[in-house]
């Protein structure tokens, strides 16, 4: 038994005493899975008829290729999106004149504060409704567009404040080292703080992508592609909804875990390890406490 | 040495689920009546009337709803939708020799908001889903018909008490958000529940959340349809609609024409036939069919 | 703009669901968040486990997956919430009321365990050390040294969490509850024409919601700053 800070090496008594608690605690979780488990099979529900359509090719191939494409092409799309817009105005933010710093301020606030979904559904009233056809792979545009353009505006709002985090965490001497030799702003920015900002950022900003990942389920509400619609339409046709949960659970998280992987492993990569999290805290980003 | 551990693990699961998934053989298909193509077109339409365009051109796109069982719907792996308002189209697709099976016929999903914009823009020829002929829709979009007349009553579980809408005073009554059907709940005095879509309303009412869904007739018979012998349909009418086919005001001609086909429909059974297939498993009664209105 | 004024107690009422939704929750989930991360801390293995599946699960999972499991699939297997009837004036807490409250409080409680945990890791070792050193035990160290000055360190993530969660409010809109969202998108069915108007009151009632929570949270770290 470990030693950590919060407590002691546990002398014999209290290995006693922890050892009935992991008894009685395993005990009542393999309690709680197995009544459940028990009570799942005596309600049917692991029929084989219920679980048949997530073995069939014909439902397999919408939910795999219409789905789960349609699902990652949106967040890959709202991902470009978003880095592009949180460049755009996390650098106007830092700029010395007014008239840009002050409506770019404004922007992020707003599309910070407001929730994806009130963003989604605006954008699909507004400009997609009457929008029909198809996108490259995509079926429905209208949905597809609402989701992606809501994303991109949330995520480059927040991105933007990454950015600016991101800036700032690079040493004051940088930039006073530049200007001494006498580079303009723009090119302070472009060739000295934004390349160093990128490696700082780098953890952040793949937070977001997991974010931006979750959130195209919200295009639930606007009949928008994606792994929830094809789901969702599985479960009306055969009335498997805890089925169909359960699949879908399995299939984001198996997509996030994946994703957050591969941020791991980029970021060790090129980045280094901690030291990062002074630009989460700082930009004050919700990392992945979104929908 | 993570990342390779997760994409080993994808990847095993990946190989598993292919190799189940040749295993599966749910699904069934809903080919509804057949309906054949009528021969000879050549000179049954005036000359340079839409009718006629469309049967030169062997093609039309015909707008319709897809989550609506019974009445307009397409699964998740249907090629083509099912429903009553489909069966209708077909009978009007046939009658320009176009034969309603082929591909010929682009199946164009509509949602309530989108009907009119995509009559006005020409995207969609004709559209049957659930359309309410009104003066207001009239402005915009022509509207011929009605082949179906319903009105607003009450969905519930087969073994509730409840006989219509105004048993249902004070308690919780499911509709779609923004629908008229809401609406209308709420002026009856009972408590309106917003839900994303009919669908999901039934199964709030299947498993006992609510006790009622309120919108159409049809819509709820389609539904009663789907849920076979759980959920019954209640309630005299406390709305009038009359369901028609809308098509692009600057086409007049084709009023008369759809006007017609109904007609025939009506009298050589076929429109009954339609509706004993598609809304007859519901329990409601095939009704008389409708009486037309004039063409503007 | 005209429809919103026109039909401004439905718009209050859609808010104060909003409200009432997000302070239920608040403080369930920052009960449960404190729960969690006494587990995850603790000293007996399976809880460690248990609360880390759980939150790694969760974390990973959309908020309308759970949602929906909640809505429609855990009523199959008999977990439903049409016993809850609370009224208060107007506003009718039932079923959709209740499945919100815990789809939402179950998923923001990993974010806010999660803060907390950030927090309890800002906590300097020499004060967990010190602590052991005279003797108090795991449950002592806890309350007496670390929580309290845990507190002011997670105040930053558990209030991001916490305004996560108010925006996230709006997800129950699509999902049977007449909150804020749900009036809009009435409203802006009816009254198409005036979209962009609608959608701006909301977007400011949701921004003046958002800014102070925001402000008590920064009133909240710079009364319990040190140096």
């Amino acid at each position: 038994m470990a030693a950590s800070v919060l407590f002691d090496a546990p002398g014999p008594a209290t290995r006693r005493r922890h050892r009935i608690y992991t008894v009685v605690a395993s005990a009542a979780i393999l309690a709680a899975i197995g009544y459940a488990l028990w009570k799942l099979n005596d309600d049917g529900q692991f029929e084989y008829a219920l679980w048949e359509p997530f073995l069939t090719p014909d439902y397999l191939r919408a939910l795999i290729l219409d789905g789960l494409v349609d699902t990652v092409t949106m967040a890959v799309f709202a991902i470009l999106g978003a880095v592009v817009f949180g460049f755009v105005f996390g650098v106007a933010k830092m700029s010395d004149h007014a008239f840009v710093r002050w409506p770019a301020w404004v922007v992020v606030e707003f599309f910070r504060a407001m929730p994806v979904l009130l963003l989604m559904i605006f954008v699909f009233f507004m400009w997609f409704i009457s929008m029909q056809g198809s996108f490259l792979w995509i079926d429905q545009r209208s949905g597809f567009f609402s989701v992606v353009i809501a994303l991109t505006c949330y995520n480059g709002a927040v991105l933007a404040e990454v950015v600016r985090a991101g800036v700032d965490a690079i040493p004051k001497g940088q930039a006073e080292a530049a200007y001494a030799i006498g580079m303009r702003k723009s090119q302070v920015m472009t060739i000295i703080l934004l390349p160093q900002a990128v490696k700082v950022m780098l953890p952040a900003m793949i937070s977001q992508m997991v974010v931006a990942l979750k959130d195209t389920s919200l295009g639930y509400a606007v009949a928008a592609p994606g792994l929830t619609k094809v789901g969702q339409a599985i479960y009306k046709e055969f009335h498997n909804q805890v089925q169909a949960a359960i699949v879908l659970a399995v299939l984001y998280v198996g997509l996030n875990l994946l994703l957050t992987a591969l941020a791991t492993w980029i970021q060790r990569r090129f980045v280094g390890e901690n030291k990062i999290d002074v630009v989460t805290v700082a930009a004050g980003i919700e990392s992945q406490s979104r929908a | 040495m993570r990342l390779r551990k997760t994409l080993a693990a994808t990847a095993a699961g990946i190989a598993v689920a292919a190799g189940l998934a040749a295993c599966g053989d749910a699904g069934s298909d809903k080919e509804g009546v057949k309906v054949d193509a009528k021969k000879d077109c050549d000179d049954k339409f005036e000359a340079g009337s839409r009718m006629a365009e469309l049967a030169k051109a062997g093609k039309i796109t015909v707008g319709h709803k897809t989550d609506q069982p019974g009445v307009g719907f397409q699964g998740a792996t249907d090629k083509v939708p099912s429903g009553f308002d489909i069966e209708v189209a077909k009978l009007l697709i046939a009658d320009l020799c176009i034969d309603p099976a082929s591909d010929n016929v682009n199946w164009e999903e509509t949602i309530s908001d989108n009907r009119e914009p995509y009559l006005e823009s020409g995207k969609v020829d004709v559209v049957l889903a659930s359309y309410s002929i009104t003066d207001d829709r009239q402005k915009v979009v022509g509207q011929a018909g009605p082949y179906m007349v319903t009105g607003q009553q009450v969905l519930v579980a087969t073994d509730s008490k409840v006989t219509g809408i105004d048993d249902l005073k004070g308690k919780e009554v499911c509709s779609v958000t923004g629908s008229t059907s809401l609406e209308n709940v709420k002026a009856k005095g009972a408590k309106g529940v917003g839900a994303d879509s009919y669908s999901e309303c039934a199964e709030k009412v299947l498993d006992g959340t609510y006790e009622a869904m309120s919108t159409d007739g049809t819509i709820l018979a389609g539904l009663a349809a789907q849920n076979e012998g759980k959920l019954k349909v209640v309630g005299d009418e406390f709305s009038t609609e009359n369901i028609g086919v809308g098509y692009g005001k600057d086409h007049p001609e084709m009023c008369e024409w759809i006007d017609g086909v109904l007609t025939d429909a009506f009298e050589d059974g076929g429109w009954a036939k339609a509706f004993e297939l598609t809304l007859g498993p519901s329990g409601v009664e095939t009704p008389e069919p409708p009486k037309l209105q004039a063409c503007k | 703009m005209q429809a919103v004024l026109d039909n401004l107690d439905e718009v209050l009422k859609g808010f104060g669901y909003t409200l009432f939704l997000f302070l239920v929750c608040a403080v369930a989930s920052l009960v449960l968040g404190t729960v969690l991360v006494a587990m995850r801390v603790g000293p007996i293995a399976v809880l460690r486990l248990l609360a880390t599946t759980y939150v790694s699960l969760v974390r990973n999972t959309p908020l309308v997956l759970i949602f929906i499991f909640f809505h429609f699939a855990a009523p199959i297997i008999g977990i439903n919430f049409r016993w809850v009837q609370v009224h208060i004036g107007t506003f009718d807490f039932t079923s959709a009321f209740a499945t919100a409250f815990v789809a939402l409080s179950l998923y923001t409680a990993c974010f806010v365990c999660e803060g907390l945990r950030s927090g309890v890791n800002a906590v300097p070792m020499g004060q967990a050390e010190a602590a052991r050193a005279i003797g108090l035990p795991f449950g002592g160290v806890m309350t007496q040294v670390v929580l309290p000055q845990a507190m002011r360190a997670s105040v930053p993530p558990v209030a991001s969490a916490l305004i996560a969660m108010l925006k996230n409010t709006s997800v129950a809109g699509v999902f049977f509850l007449a909150e804020a969202l749900a009036v809009m998108r009435g409203l802006t069915n009816d009254n198409a024409s005036q979209r962009l108007g609608i959608f701006l009151c909301f977007a400011v009632g949701y921004i003046i919601l958002v800014e102070i929570v925001s402000l008590i949270s920064l009133s909240l770290e710079r009364r319990w700053r040190t140096a």
